[in-house]
């Protein structure tokens, strides 16, 4: 009882990371079809920025509040200057953009190792966040729960964001017809600014929740995007609640995969489940309907 | 509404195939023979005309391995400047030609090929992961070159061009599971990553519990870097192992502690021996989180010899007294010594005559007197037991009475005989 509710939680807290990993690419990626390999390179930028924070701060716990909101903007003004310097200039060439964007997270990852060096460095947890609490006997670690919190904060956020604000009617209208959203007035360049700025930001808020889970280094990025990447196309693109979905059930998957077999197996398990999953739903769970010819 | 059905599609596939491009990435082993290919004969093409010689450094300075190799360039580096200021080997300075192996076994196979052939080194010293060395033992093998290895390593190995100055089992892992044993431990539980080192260290433990009357009660690998230990760590604390033995390597543990602590489990309830684990990776991990944890090398910092008191005041003058010193560090710096005493031995560079002459050449090493053997390269080395103190270093707790001879292939134990 008490490894069944250990087990359950390792599910939702490594759903946890996906989604927080994820959530940003499914705007970016989903909402305005841009495969953006560097989104790996904003969580890292992310974690160093709660670095950063805590070196001129010193206390742990204050620095981590205060390096959420700074991430959010290290992450976004990055996301924003790569949009403004090369994507724009290659919207519907998702192939180019992809090798483009390869090639900017090296330099990223390149960059880091130069300002940071090349070992890991430390970032302290909070003494608020040190130990568990017991559910049921299980043991909850606390990190784990305030990255589940966070996560299901940054998706409620973003959910309002989308459905309540004038903003997130611009996304959604130019998501679903670009021209004749541009007939009516909308700024598709703005909105496309603002998507990738509030898209990569939330990639440096997750930078800032890894950071209490294992080691920031100059090779975090690849760590999870390939994950992230996974958890867009399975959830459908273009939909936050898929990406919700699918992140929750990967992370269960692999936890169960794993716990029944080793963590290699589970892994090569995940990725065939995903797989077959998309050959039978190519389109992932949700489909977005689309009046648009393009 | 065609186009955008295909659209639809192509992007789902063409991701999920880059994902399994990029996952595969890592474990990609192409036939490292075939990174650097012997230029035809032997025939060295070493320069010992001048008043200096040429010798290549191979560490990883960048790559998930950076954050431990870096620091075995630093103490080479270290030893080449002690050594050159004090006149050179045979009379001539060292020339350090140094490559990056990019933590890649196949880069290291391609740098060390570059390093004998295009460089023209009379010894090369690095490399740290098992996957490296097997990469690059067949380039120094068709070359007749020598390679100088400063890190314990799972043995069942020897090549006459390889010197291995770190411990072999026999110096490290067994001494560990005795003292285990000693402390009355019944049930160990096996983390390790999931390549060369940890997967024959633990058939080697699999095969000592069972003569020793020790339970395995679980064997888990993750992929090298991993960052998910929950599920290994819930299982775990569910075996109720009495000790857990730590194979896992480079930033890995950094997790695996982290969550190891924060689910409640201590160095009292049940503790970690660490066998990759050195006093320059505490920091990265958090002192917080291993604090008490033990571990298992031949050297330590906080050991207390004359030559060891030296090593750390010139490491500490030259890199700054924040800096610390660890077993792979001491053994490269040791190496280094080795080579030069071996060629003064032999009274050349000459690969087949530093062979010849290897055999009893001894080093008054920081970690006490090593000596090498000449059967199989390996050096005589003094396991220690060490915990993790509060000021970040590691303190012996116990130790061999004497130096053991290495035993790469575990020949006098006969529990071993089905491993080899």
């Amino acid at each position: 009882m008490e490894l069944l509710i250990g087990q359950m939680f390792a599910g939702l807290s490594l759903g946890s990371v996906l989604l927080l990993a994820a959530l940003g690419l499914s705007l970016t990626f989903g909402q305005m079809g841009v495969i953006n390999m560097a989104h790996g390179e904003f969580i890292m930028a992310g974690a160093y920025t709660a670095f950063v924070v805590q070196q001129a701060l010193g206390s742990a716990g204050v620095s981590l509040l205060l390096s959420l909101p700074a991430a959010f903007l290290v992450g976004g003004t990055m996301g924003l200057i790569l949009e403004e310097l090369l994507l724009k200039r290659m919207y519907h060439r998702p192939l180019d953009t992809l090798l483009v964007t390869f090639g900017v997270s090296l330099i990223l990852q390149q960059m880091a190792r130069d300002i940071f060096g090349a070992p890991s460095v430390d970032v302290r947890v909070p003494a608020w966040l040190q130990g568990n609490v017991e559910l049921l006997g299980a043991p909850i670690p606390l990190t784990r729960l305030f990255i589940l919190a966070l996560a299901l904060t940054c998706l409620a956020a973003l959910a309002l964001l989308l459905k309540a604000t004038p903003l997130g009617r611009r996304i959604r209208a130019v998501v679903v017809n670009r021209d004749l959203a541009e007939s009516s007035g909308i700024s598709s360049r703005r909105t496309d600014q603002l998507t990738f700025f509030v898209g990569s930001g939330l990639a440096g808020i997750a930078g800032v929740a890894v950071t209490l889970i294992g080691s920031t280094s100059p090779y975090l990025g690849p760590n999870y995007i390939v994950d992230a990447f996974l958890v867009v196309v399975a959830g459908g693109i273009g939909q936050i609640k898929g990406a919700a979905i699918a992140a929750f059930a990967l992370g269960v998957l692999q936890s169960v995969f794993e716990f029944s077999t080793t963590a290699s197996i589970g892994k090569v398990l995940i990725l065939a489940a995903i797989v077959i999953f998309l050959q039978v739903r190519p389109q992932g769970i949700f489909t977005l309907k689309t009046r648009s010819l393009a | 509404m065609k186009v955008q059905s295909i659209k639809g599609a192509f992007i789902p596939v063409a991701v999920t195939a880059l994902a399994a491009v990029l996952t595969g990435c890592g474990s990609q082993i192409s036939d490292p023979a075939a990174a650097g290919q012997p230029s035809g004969g032997t025939e060295s093409c070493v320069d010992t005309s001048g008043d200096s010689i040429k010798v290549g450094f191979l560490n990883s300075l960048s790559g998930t391995m950076a954050i431990s190799e870096t620091t075995v360039f630093d103490s080479l580096s270290l030893a080449a400047e002690e050594i050159n200021a004090d006149g050179g080997v045979l009379g001539k300075q060292l020339e350090v030609i140094s490559e990056d192996g990019a933590s890649e076994p196949t880069k290291f196979a391609e740098r060390a090929g570059k390093l004998i052939q295009q460089d023209c080194t009379a010894a090369v010293f690095g490399g740290w992961t098992s996957s490296s060395r097997k990469a690059m033992l067949p380039v120094f093998e068709s070359n007749d070159a020598l390679l100088f290895y400063p890190v314990q390593y799972e043995g069942l190995e020897s090549s006459e061009n390889i010197f291995y100055t770190g411990a072999t089992t026999n110096q490290q892992i067994i001494p560990a599971l005795d003292y285990l044993a000693e402390q009355g431990t019944k049930t160990i539980f096996l983390v390790g990553s999931d390549y060369v080192f940890p997967r024959t260290a633990n058939k080697i433990i699999n095969a000592y519990a069972e003569a020793h009357g020790m339970e395995i009660v679980g064997e888990e690998y993750t992929p090298l870097g991993s960052t998910e230990f929950s599920t290994i760590v819930n299982k775990v604390r569910d075996s109720g192992a009495d000790a857990v033995f730590n194979t896992l390597n480079g930033d890995s543990n950094v997790a695996f502690f982290r969550q190891y602590t924060s689910v409640g489990l201590t160095p009292d309830t049940m503790p970690v021996v660490s066998v990759s684990i050195a006093e320059e990776e505490v920091p990265g991990i958090g002192l917080e989180n291993i604090e008490g944890q033990l571990t298992a090398w031949d050297y330590y910092q906080t050991l207390d010899t004359p030559a060891n008191t030296a090593f750390v005041s010139a490491f500490k003058d030259k890199y700054g007294a924040d800096r610390v010193t660890s077993d792979p560090m001491e053994a490269a710096y040791t190496s280094l010594y080795l080579w030069k005493e071996m060629v003064e031995k032999a009274g050349s560079f000459d690969v087949d005559k530093v062979q010849e002459a290897a055999d009893g050449v001894s080093f008054e090493a920081p970690e006490g007197t090593v000596t090498v053997n000449g059967d199989n390269n390996h050096i005589t080395k003094t396991p220690r037991i060490g915990k993790i103190t509060s000021d970040g270093l590691i303190e012996t707790v116990w130790e061999a009475p004497e130096a053991v001879e290495p035993d790469p292939y575990l020949e006098n134990y006969d529990w071993a005989s089905g491993l080899s």
